[in-house]
């Protein structure tokens, strides 16, 4: 495999890996539950997804690549739902949000 | 090995620990069972670091996914306290001896793990891969637990069949189920078809690599009770005899084989050459079914309707 490829393929780990970090500190420094949510949840479908695309570059075969897509695509779904059920059961509990942001709802 | 291999391993052994000790002293149940999923996922991830596909298959789906499910459902059929009050006085009182207990269970556990390298010498490999030829499957731990020990995974089903038969004499309550709610259920009219595939796959995967009974049916079972939440399914009751019969089949299909082996064969569960991958897939498909059905009563099982 070249050189520029492990290259190209770190990079997007590091991209990746600052998603995770900044989702991370995200859910422990946000102030509410609902913006806690929005990091965690968005930071991760991007941090896996670029993390995905870098392993895809060194992946042997098309078929690994369509299996981490597809494995992606799960977590993308799984993740957007289990955002929105916490989000739902948060504000049938009234939880507080910081300010009535979402005062549209 | 590399030292990044180091780190990892590290640092999962060490998640492993915070997590376990967190389960124990978090504040409310609710927090102490959400962390037991998140210690169960770890202990999979650890399990297949270590080169044990099947335990960490099983630590999944039931460790972790069925485990934390039943967990869950016990809380809140028990519960009359809001989450955040739990965790009574009389926990705290019990905590320093319910401690001790465990650290005098972990130090046995320990005393017994240091002889393990010296017995796994001789070992019982050489005479599992001797035997494979005559398994049926191609998968050592297949072999194992359908074959060369099957006796033992007939008792796991009975055990599994005890529990079931346990819970349903504790008076339960009414399981009240939210109203659905249109997203939730689109998700999950996608989520339970790839859960039978998946499931499936283990399924007939299992005789020639990991996969296997127990980890297809807790898969499957995660498909119906995501579909009886989300009112896509009737209620699941004890009463109704389709139910009993798939309940009871895994155990029946696996006690014919093994009486008519005794009778007509080789002796109890010595399956006859020809016909043995044949019927260790038999009793798989069967145990799975029963697996499947037995953990979905017991998560989101209904009490039996009260006859006038």
């Amino acid at each position: 495999m070249s050189d520029l490829l492990l290259w190209i393929s770190g990079l997007f780990f590091v991209a990746g890996g600052f998603f995770f970090v900044a989702g991370t500190l995200g859910l422990l420094r946000f102030p509410d539950v609902y913006s806690r949510l929005h990091a965690v949840t968005k930071a991760d479908t991007l941090g896996f997804g670029l993390v995905v695309i870098g392993l895809s570059v060194r992946a042997d075969s098309l078929q690994t690549v369509v299996i981490m897509v597809l494995v992606w695509l799960l977590v993308l779904a799984s993740g957007a739902t289990a955002c929105q059920l916490l989000a739902r059961y948060a504000h049938e509990e009234d939880a507080p949000a910081e300010e009535e942001v979402h005062g549209a709802d | 090995m590399a030292l990044t291999d180091w780190v990892f391993d590290g640092v999962l052994g060490l998640l492993v620990v915070v997590l376990a000790v967190a389960v124990l002293y978090a504040r409310t149940l609710y927090a102490s069972i959400v962390l037991f999923i998140a210690f169960g996922l770890l202990l999979a991830v650890v399990w297949a670091r270590l080169g044990a596909a099947d335990l960490a298959l099983a630590e999944a789906a039931i460790g972790a996914g069925l485990t934390g499910a039943l967990l869950l459902a016990a809380l809140a059929q028990t519960s009359t306290t809001p989450f955040a009050e739990q965790r009574s006085a009389h926990w705290t009182r019990q905590r320093w001896p319910a401690t001790g207990l465990a650290l005098l269970v972990g130090v046995l556990l320990v005393r017994s793990l240091v002889g393990l390298d010296r017995m796994a010498e001789p070992g019982l490999m050489d005479a599992v891969t001797q035997n494979m030829a005559d398994a049926g499957v191609g998968h050592p731990v297949t072999a194992v637990l359908l074959n060369f020990r099957a006796w033992d995974t007939l008792l796991e089903l009975v055990v599994l069949l005890l529990a079931l038969l346990g819970v349903r004499q504790l008076a339960t309550k009414p399981l009240v189920i939210a109203a659905p709610w249109a997203l939730l259920e689109a998700w999950s009219r996608i989520l339970a078809p790839l859960a039978v595939l998946v499931g499936g796959y283990l399924l007939w995967r299992g005789s020639n690599y990991p996969g296997g009974a127990f980890q297809s049916g807790a898969l499957l079972a995660a498909a119906a009770v995501v579909l009886r939440l989300n009112h896509l399914l009737p209620p699941v009751r004890w009463s109704s005899w389709g139910v009993r019969i798939l309940v009871l089949l895994g155990v029946a299909v696996f006690l014919t084989v093994a009486i008519f082996t005794h009778w007509l064969g080789a002796g109890w569960l010595n399956y006859p050459l020809p016909f043995n991958g044949l019927l260790i897939l038999l009793i798989e498909i069967a145990a799975t079914v029963s697996i499947a059905t037995t953990l979905t009563l017991l998560v989101v099982g209904e009490p039996d309707e009260v006859r006038a």
